[in-house]
């Protein structure tokens, strides 16, 4: 396409607003993507850093460690901090909730709903915009050291300088980059409930809406309740910091910082502030976040499994309203972070039975799913496969869920590997699963091309079974109490034994991590060199499908008009084949009986 | 062909993962020391954990098996069109009812522990006689516990006291780090406080937690029934030297617990020539 040719016409776009600055929320969903996934592989070469060090500690690291760490690549304890918590940020704030949210979010919404773009396309340019700034700031934090606190920051090691050598410039400039993601996702945000609502395409009602659409629209508000909390805190620690470099020198308030706090013989503090106050902020916003990496991704799945199992989605409202009280019960149990944290244990109760009961939209998920595939015709290829791993993987997740909902277990298990192995259940196993899955069903409507399917199955072997290897184990190690975030687990004699099993973890992580070369490869020559697709090459029933792949500027020919739900596979009303799409007009069934049936006539 | 290896890989890595669990106590991979907590608390806490443990499994082969199934019949499905169903209004209600009984029962049973551990008695504490029972101050810093008992002998009467011996260092008191004894068989009380970051106090094989939070004193209470050393460590990122924050809580006898303060009391004392045993080399103030 020569679109930088002087002789173009005026509905040709630049190079620049087309690929660039673009306000296609195609373009845009793209965008995102690829971001994202290049972002996918700094945090997993982050996480590996970690496997390498809790397998071989103090061993110089091959290949990566001449570069980065010191000592000729021996991992320092305040690298290992730096690895773990900028591994967390990056994974969460950079890649899972921009790639479901932005990248799936943008690309689908509208082409779900029938609608000709976004409701406020600038916005959302700018929302994407926004995520750069925020690699900006992180990349400085980078710079300086790398932020040391944890992703979850908590204060006093975020707020005093004196704390960590991570705990500088490096920590203000990460809690910068988090509020840049955070309007980045409130434009989103903004956008997605706004085009849900009002752009709909004439016919599809709410409850005709695909469920990525409702995850899309729950995930949307949570993000709009949640975030500003998120971004509120963000600013006081920064005003207790008051390291912006002399602007505001002398803020130094005391949101989180009590008095006579005396840290590696700085002066002492004063005032008279609350760091368990940090913690409600945070986790008020980051227990929904939760959610917001997680929802998505459900929706995604239920489409995807309903297209390869040829079959309506079992259960489509219960679907929907147990997203919906995921998302509601998902605001009020965000203190089961903090059942060891000197909150008042009274508290611990309420909070425990919230937890448990979230426990029960998630089996009802899970027994739909099943029940879609329950006498279904399956097609086994590498959607289908990433899909039952979503299933399979979240079942694990949500069940070692229970364990940690027990106020009195987790109290033992808090902060030990049994979290870690819990929530990479649920944000690997399942939204990544989910996510891997997602990008081959929509990369022929994004790119006009179907990716490798042999490579797509390698690729999900070796991940699948790599990342069970380095996670599962997991469990084991936070019940036999090895806390998280230890540089080196072995001083202590009644860890010592758990050496082996971290090798054993190690040697899987690396080889999910190759895996992902695979994907990578595949990715890439499959926009290029992939066999082309037709409009619906998954004989799939969604608006999205009726559109030309790619779909150009505006999405569809015509507006379509919807006439039905999107999951009427197998529908007897057709013969000959198993897909009814929303968009197709069935004369009504000829009335058998004319006379038969009683008066009507008001 | 490839249809037989999904569906077997499928039904395989759930049986994998419990052989796994299953083997778990052999390879000593389970609960520290592959032994029961050595408080009461704990060894509920350790029942709370396998009855859930239990039901967790009981569902996890149930929904594991089921998706094994219709993944095998789905596979296998030789009819022109898959089963046109929008769902089980019978079904919905019954995966509805069962899990939320299951999950209430779960949620009441465990209140029980939660609240001696934690919320009995939080509330009239004024009348409470378990303060009185106050073994030691412990103050977590970077990277070190730093612990101060009471002079040895000392027998706090009223909750007033106790707060007043918190408050602020007495003569008299017993320092130490990193080693803290505790009385066996009886209730043991810590005020936790934390002299900069946060930190958290975390005794794997008492399977008790706490974080001491800067700005705060939190008491923990816990009764250790098994003589011995237990290993001691931060649960809390606190810094670059989290992981080496290593301590030890030692149980002795009530008697020997006593004899070993006044002999640490005595090391503290010595000043470096005085002979030992004499009055001055206790510290006691003779005038």
């Amino acid at each position: 396409m020569n679109t930088l040719d002087a002789t173009h016409d005026h509905h040709e776009l630049t190079f620049v607003k087309k690929y660039v600055f673009s306000t296609d929320h195609k373009m845009i969903g793209i965008q995102f993507l690829f971001t994202t996934l290049v972002m996918l592989l700094l945090g997993g070469a982050l996480a590996l850093g970690v496997r390498w060090q809790l397998a071989w500690p103090w061993q110089n690291m091959p290949i990566f460690g001449g570069h980065f760490a010191s000592e000729g690549g021996q991992i320092s304890p305040e690298f290992y901090t730096m690895l773990f918590t900028m591994h967390a940020t990056v994974m969460i704030f950079l890649v899972v909730i921009p790639i479901l949210a932005g990248a799936f979010g943008n690309f689908l919404i509208p082409l779900m709903i029938g609608a000709d773009d976004m409701a406020f396309p600038t916005l959302n340019m700018l929302s994407y915009w926004f995520m750069w700034p925020a690699i900006f700031f992180f990349g400085l934090s980078f710079y300086f050291g790398g932020a040391a606190a944890g992703w979850t920051s908590y204060p006093l090691l975020s707020s005093m300088a004196e704390a960590a050598p991570g705990s500088g410039t490096s920590q203000t400039m990460w809690l910068l980059a988090v509020t840049c993601v955070g309007v980045s996702s409130m434009m989103g945000s903004v956008n997605y409930m706004t085009t849900i609502i009002n752009m709909r395409a004439p016919g599809m009602t709410l409850f005709r809406m695909p469920l990525t659409i409702w995850s899309m629209f729950i995930t949307a508000i949570l993000q709009a309740f949640a975030l500003p909390v998120l971004t509120a805190a963000g600013f006081l620690m920064l005003f207790d910091r008051a390291a912006f470099g002399g602007a505001l020198e002398g803020i130094h308030t005391s949101f989180f910082v009590p008095s006579g706090i005396i840290i590696n013989n700085a002066e002492p503090t004063v005032g008279g502030g609350q760091p368990l106050l940090w913690q409600h902020l945070f986790w008020f916003y980051s227990h929904p976040a939760v959610y917001i990496m997680l929802l998505p991704a459900m929706g995604m799945v239920s489409d995807m499994l309903a297209a390869m199992c040829r079959k309506p989605i079992f259960g489509y409202k219960p679907m929907a309203y147990s997203m919906a009280a995921i998302a509601g019960l998902g605001f009020i149990v965000w203190g089961h972070h903090m059942f060891t944290s000197g909150m008042n244990p009274a508290l611990g109760m309420t909070f425990m039975t919230s937890t448990v009961m979230i426990a029960l939209p998630s089996a009802i998920k899970t027994f739909n799913w099943i029940g879609t595939i329950w006498g279904g015709k399956i097609r086994f290829n590498t959607v289908t496969l990433n899909c039952i791993a979503f299933v399979s993987q979240f079942i694990v997740g949500g069940l070692s869920g229970i364990f940690m909902a027990a106020v009195p277990v987790d109290i033992y298990i808090h902060d030990t590997y049994f979290i870690v192995a819990h929530f990479h259940y649920v944000l690997f196993g399942s939204t990544l699963f989910g996510i891997f899955g997602a990008i081959p069903f929509w990369f022929p409507k994004m790119f006009g091309r179907m990716m490798n399917e042999r490579l797509g199955r390698i690729h999900f072997f070796l991940t699948f079974v790599g990342f069970n290897g380095t996670f599962f184990p997991m469990h084991m190690l936070g019940v036999a109490g090895m806390p998280r975030r230890y540089a080196d687990p072995y001083i202590h004699p009644y860890l010592e034994h758990l050496m082996p099993m971290n090798q054993f973890m190690t040697v899987c992580a690396i080889i999910m991590g190759l895996a992902q070369l695979i994907f990578i490869y595949n990715f890439i020559s499959s926009i290029f060199r992939g066999p082309k697709s037709g409009r619906n090459p998954w004989n799939a029933n969604g608006l999205e499908w009726s559109a030309p792949s790619p779909p150009p500027h505006g999405n569809f020919e015509t507006v379509p008009i919807v006439y039905r739900g999107p999951y009427e596979y197998s529908s007897p009303l057709v013969e000959g084949r198993d897909f009814l799409m929303q968009t197709e007009y069935l004369p009504p069934p000829p009335d058998p009986d004319p006379d038969a049936g009683p008066e009507d006539d008001t | 062909m490839s249809r037989i290896f999904w569906c077997l890989f499928f039904t395989a890595w759930p049986i994998v993962a419990i052989v796994v669990c299953a083997i778990t106590p052999a390879m000593d991979w389970g609960f520290p020391g592959n032994r029961e907590a050595a408080t009461p608390l704990g060894q509920r806490i350790d029942d709370l954990f396998y009855l859930i443990l239990g039901i967790v499994t009981v569902a996890f082969i149930g929904t594991m098996a089921a998706l094994s199934y219709v993944l095998i019949k789905a596979s296998k499905n030789k009819d022109e069109k898959a089963w046109f169903s929008h769902g089980s209004h019978n079904l919905e209600v019954i995966w509805t009812i069962v899990p939320a009984g299951v999950l209430l029962f779960i949620a009441l049973y465990q209140l029980d522990v939660w609240a001696i551990y934690r919320v009995r008695d939080y509330e009239n504490r004024d009348a409470d006689p378990r303060p009185l029972h106050l073994v030691a101050e412990v103050t977590a810093r970077q990277f070190e516990w730093r612990i101060r008992y009471p002079a040895p002998g000392t027998r706090f009467t009223s909750y007033e006291q106790v707060k007043d011996w918190l408050a602020k260092p007495h003569a008299g008191d017993v320092y130490a780090v990193n080693r803290l004894l505790v009385p066996l068989n009886r209730e043991t009380l810590i005020y936790l406080k934390s002299g900069d970051v946060q930190h958290s106090f975390f005794v794997p094989d008492l399977r008790v937690k706490q974080d001491a939070m800067p700005g705060q004193s939190i008491d923990i209470w816990f009764t250790v029934n098994r003589a011995g050393t237990f290993d001691l460590t931060c649960a809390e990122l606190c810094g670059w030297g989290h992981y080496k924050m290593r301590g030890e809580v030692e149980a002795l006898e009530v008697k020997e617990l006593e004899s070993r303060l006044r002999e640490l009391k005595q090391l503290q004392d010595y000043d470096g020539f005085t002979p030992p045993g004499t009055a001055a080399a206790s510290g006691e103030v003779t005038r």
